[in-house]
């Protein structure tokens, strides 16, 4: 099913079987080159299918942006144990929501890319794990796994050669820190879902304490077309280390939110006239949130960027998982911080005491001073505390917490500062 | 792990063996990093951030407590961002704190006051509201209370890792994260307390110790707990002469910072109301409080006057009196009263097992043996029940070194859930059951063998015959009940040759003339078939053999006398007296008064020829749980309070 009007700028590469009709099925798939990647695949030498994921510049579209090849090179082949596959499609990254349309309407093709890792790493077996509010998907993934078995592309022997594969569903139960790559593998394996302390990696201690490769649906999604037309093909559709295309989830204060498919390098400012067209009732811009709510938010004057992951890193900002929140003039930012921080306080683990004390801290103190009851040292005491939390939490949610709190107080201290002393909130 | 590893933390060098930690590194050259979460002998957490340290090369600042130390790597722990980071952690955690030092028990020992003063800020930051949710009680003994809880789950690991119970979860996310107890809104599990004392800040507290007192106002006397065969250093804290509770603060001892409910809360027999203050003797059918010169100046005559008519003496000695003790009461049955009828209550079959290895180095293992040799085998014993620091010693081995078990027992019992193999055999199959282990023994590097009293006699000597011909080193371990049942055998409590009667075959003469019973209780279920013998008895309470007895003299406590004791793994270890009671003497204090009224040199040795004679059917593990210790234990009021399932083992079901 599609939820919006397609653009005309965009370049559908994984999104080109997307349908109003809904799931491609296994014929549809296969008559629009559906396995012919993973042919091609079976002919290559491991060491060659990763070289062609590695030219093509694909980097995790999760929200970290690691090289995807270099992360399956790390994967120990020669280890005796068996290997995983594991696809990363717990999806709850705020302003985040493209993995639930590629399993929605082309479940098949990240079937195909997992069993390509598969190839890669000498894995046999792989688990999608899908969040837990994601009833629906569960049943649409399933019937296709199912489709591909009784059709002999999952099982033994596939397609008459020697490699087997098979692939399983597993839902979440609720918790954005299973989003996270090593409490995933910990809520795979039935246990409270807490990161695990690394080194060692996934790539070498996974699921089940077996080698894995975990990647996000996106990634995976993306392996089909790279070993179809080639790992150069797909980086040229990019910018030079950013290669590909990549899922945008336009939302906010947009005439057309929508998710869409739009070459890596794209401009801001242009995905938000003339992909989303322009900010809805004539307003203003004046924030852009990136990435999903783990990224510091960007002024409008600091919009006129390329979206790909060095420009907005080196923007202090992140590409993060594509979820482009615009804020038109009317947004109180103090509130936006709120907002963000309420859900960090909520979705922290707990395991570790400068995230699960300091996020309820700050929402404490966000909700007081969104109410008009804060001090003038509050404000830098927000400051204060995040960056306390800043690079000294267990795993990255603490970080996704701080950073965003630090840039929301930097950026618009001037909003701060118009709530306190009592004065209600100027955005009402 | 042999070599080697240079390194520099604060400018000091180092050298460590490859995979030491850099928290513990530091320690080697003085250097205190701190941390809540982080505990020697439990699974790393860096959950509570307190260990972070500066590391050259690395862009953020790294948890000392999961870092192996790495050639040339620069450590800094005193630097401005180091300090600010700690500060930072603190405040974090106090922010729900509540401020209940004042009335909190842990107030003077607690890890958070100490890190605080040390690393913290003056002031707190915080002024929004805390989060408050009342204090549960989890059983008689363990309170706790959730907004002091600072999350380091430490408890969650010792009672799982560590004792393999596993009564203790987590449950909820984020800040309203809480530490849970197994069923429902309350514990099952086996009381030792371990919980209590890991726990840093007073969230788990006891309830037995509760407001009783602050730990700056005791002293601490680490001494021998008097209950089983294991040997634990347990630290009492005495206030005014009186004990107020007993925990592992004394960590020197074989046991480490193991302790089981026995040795914490089964301290309060020694002021138990029951307890002996006077010398009793029988006028008229009656006791009569009587003063000590008149008891002992009774039993002294009486001594003589069966000694110059060659009468017939019975003497029963204590699995729980000192070797001293032990060493002086033989000298006196032997040299000083001509008696070669000397025993105790046996519960294990020590003797055999001695005349067996006799001329072996290395043939008995220590308790250290317990947690370094690669291979455990565990015949006819719940060792978790009845031995729990030997369980605890073969559950880190198993953790830390992965050593393999093998269990012979009747039933279930926790070992199984480590063991390699376990079959299960009724009494008397144990030797069949250990065979078909054979090929599985005999491709272990070593091994320890521990049995229980279904081994004994000929079966012992068949067990050592087992393990010398699996061509492996193999040691053994007989199990015993009582805190000095080692050294009842080894000082001399035993009959040395055929005219010596064991302690059944006193009680079934008919012409004993005089049962003289120190420590022990074996007219509980039974009588003396000499109704005429006259019966002395030293003990601590008025038990079943006291009440029959002509004269009985109060005897102190372990808790109240100096010596040593040694355990059943032989560790001969030395008892430090924490209080003293008024009224009472010590069985050594009593034997040499009675020694001088009876004008008897006890230093001449009498020689002691052959071994002892072995019959069966003498021996039974007196088969206490960890909720019972013999006739000592029902004096033990909040042990009793503590019974689960009577004698019932909680069983770990995952």
């Amino acid at each position: 099913m599609l939820y919006n009007e397609p653009s005309p700028l965009e370049v559908k590469v994984l999104t080109r079987r997307f349908a109003p009709a809904g799931p491609a099925s296994l014929d549809t798939y296969l008559s629009t080159d559906g396995y012919a990647a993973f042919r091609k695949a079976l002919a290559m030498q491991p060491g060659e299918i990763i070289e062609e994921v590695k030219a093509s510049n694909l980097r995790g579209r999760g929200g970290a942006g690691f090289p995807t090849g270099m992360k399956w090179g790390f994967v120990p082949r020669s280890s005796p144990q068996p290997k995983y596959i594991v696809a990363n499609g717990d999806e709850s990254e705020p302003g985040t929501c493209k993995d639930r349309l590629l399993m929605e309407n082309d479940p098949h093709q990240l079937i195909e890319g997992m069993m390509i890792a598969g190839l890669a790493v000498d894995a046999h077996a792989g688990y999608i794990y899908v969040r837990g509010e994601f009833r629906y998907l569960i049943e649409i993934v399933d019937r296709a796994i199912d489709e591909a078995r009784q059709r002999g592309y999952l099982g033994k022997n596939i397609l008459g050669s020697s490699f087997d594969f098979d692939v399983h569903t597993h839902t979440g139960a609720g918790a954005y820190e299973c989003g996270e790559e090593s409490a995933l593998l910990e809520s795979l394996e039935g246990k409270r879902g807490i990161p695990r302390i690394r080194p060692p990696f996934p790539a070498v201690v996974g699921a089940f304490q077996c080698p894995t490769v975990l990647n996000n649906v996106e990634t995976f999604c993306a392996v089909p077309a790279i070993l179809r037309d080639g790992g150069a093909a797909f980086a040229a559709l990019g910018t030079p280390r950013n290669g590909g295309t990549r899922l945008f989830c336009l939302s906010g204060h947009v005439n057309r939110p929508g998710v869409y498919e739009l070459p890596m390098g794209f401009n801001l400012l242009r995905m938000i006239e003339e992909v989303g067209g322009g900010v809805r009732g004539g307003k203003k811009l004046k924030a852009v949130i990136p990435g999903g709510s783990s990224c510091p938010v960007l002024k409008a004057d600091e919009c006129d960027l390329a979206m790909d992951f060095d420009t907005l890193a080196k923007a202090k900002s992140m590409l993060g998982s594509g979820g482009v929140v615009v804020m038109d003039e009317d947004t109180c930012m103090v509130q936006a911080a709120l907002r963000i921080m309420r859900f960090y306080a909520h979705e922290s683990c707990g395991w570790c005491v400068p995230c699960r004390e300091g996020t309820l801290w700050l929402r404490k103190l966000l909700a007081r001073f969104h109410e008009g009851q804060g001090t003038p040292t509050d404000i830098d005491l927000i400051g204060d505390l995040a960056r306390n939390m800043l690079g000294r939490t267990f795993c990255p949610l603490g970080d996704a917490a701080a950073m965003p709190t630090i840039a929301f107080v930097e950026k618009f201290r001037d909003e701060f500062e118009a709530h306190l002393e009592g004065r209600s909130c100027p955005h009402g | 792990m042999g070599d080697l590893v240079k390194l520099q933390i604060d400018d000091k060098p180092v050298e460590v063996p490859a995979g030491t930690l850099v928290i513990n590194a530091a320690k080697t050259v003085g250097i205190e990093i701190p941390a809540f979460c982080y505990y020697e002998g439990l699974s790393l957490q860096a959950a509570c951030r307190m260990c972070l340290v500066e590391v050259e090369k690395s862009p953020k600042l790294m948890t000392a407590c999961t870092l192996a130390v790495a050639e040339g790597m620069v450590v800094r722990t005193d630097t401005p961002q180091v300090v600010e980071a700690r500060k930072s952690m603190l405040e974090f955690l106090l922010t729900n704190h509540p401020l209940d030092c004042p009335v909190c028990d842990k107030g003077g020992e607690c890890e958070l006051q100490d890190l605080t003063f040390r690393y913290g800020a003056g002031q707190s930051r915080f002024s929004e509201i805390k989060q408050h949710v009342p204090e549960q009680q989890w059983s008689p003994i363990v309170y706790f209370d959730a907004p002091r809880c600072i999350l380091c789950y430490r408890c969650v690991r010792i009672c799982k890792e560590g004792m393999g119970v596993g009564a203790l979860g987590i449950i909820n996310r984020g800040a309203p994260t809480e530490i849970a107890p197994n069923v429902g809104d309350h514990l099952e599990c086996d009381e030792c307390g371990m919980c209590i004392d890991i726990c840093p800040v007073g969230a788990l507290t006891s309830g037995s110790y509760r407001y009783k007192t602050r730990p700056w106002e005791m002293k601490h006397v680490g001494t021998v707990c008097a209950h089983c065969s294991n040997g634990c250093t347990t630290t009492l804290g005495v206030y005014d002469n009186r004990i107020m509770r007993g925990n592992n603060r004394d960590r020197s001892g074989i046991n480490g910072e193991f302790l089981c409910v026995k040795g914490r809360y089964a301290f309060d027999f020694v002021d138990h109301p029951d307890r002996l203050r006077s010398p009793l003797m029988t006028v008229g059918g009656r006791f009569e409080e009587v003063p000590w010169s008149k008891a002992l100046a009774a039993v002294a005559s009486k001594f003589e006057e069966v000694k110059q008519r060659g009468g017939k003496f019975g003497v029963i000695g204590s699995t729980r009196t000192t070797n001293e003790e032990n060493d002086c009461l033989q000298k006196f049955a032997r040299g000083g009263l001509g008696t070669e009828n000397i025993d105790h209550h046996r519960t294990g079959d020590l003797v055999t097992l001695l005349a067996a290895v006799r001329g072996r180095a290395d043939a008995l293992a220590t308790t250290e043996d317990l947690y370094r040799r690669k291979a455990i085998l565990v015949v006819g014993a719940d060792l978790a029940q009845q031995h729990p620091l030997l369980a605890f010693q073969i559950r880190a081995n198993w953790r830390h070194h992965q050593c393999r078990v093998y269990t012979v027992t009747r039933g279930p019992v926790r070992e199984d859930s480590l063991s390699v193999l376990r079959v299960r055999a009724e009494e008397g199959g144990e030797l069949a059951a250990v065979e078909s282990l054979r090929d599985a023994l005999k491709a272990e590097p070593e091994l320890v063998i521990l049995f229980g009293d279904a081994i004994q006699g000929s079966t012992v000597r068949g067990l050592v015959e087992f393990g010398d011909s699996l061509g492996i080193p193999v040691k053994y371990v007989c199990l015993l009940d009582y805190p000095n049942s080692r050294g009842a055998v080894e000082m001399g409590l035993t009959p040395r040759d055929e005219t010596g009667l064991t302690l059944p075959e006193m009680l079934t003469s008919p012409d004993l003339d005089v049962l003289w019973v120190v420590g022990a209780n074996p007219l509980k279920g039974a009588s003396a078939a000499a109704a005429g013998a006259f019966v002395v008895v030293q003990d601590l309470f008025l038990t079943e053999t006291a009440q029959r007895a002509d004269i009985v003299l109060p005897a102190a406590s372990a808790y109240e006398k100096s010596g040593t004791i040694t355990s059943v793994c032989g560790e001969v270890q030395r008892l430090t007296r924490a209080v003293t009671t008024m009224g009472v003497k010590t069985d050594l204090e009593i034997f040499q008064w009675l020694a001088k009224l009876m004008q008897l040199d006890l230093e001449a040795r009498p020689t002691v020829s052959g071994e002892a004679e072995i019959r069966t059917g003498l021996i039974r593990s007196a088969g206490d749980t960890l909720f019972t210790s013999g006739t000592l234990g029902r004096y033990c009021k909040v042990l009793n309070s503590l019974r689960e399932a009577p004698g019932g083992l909680y069983q770990w079901t995952s």
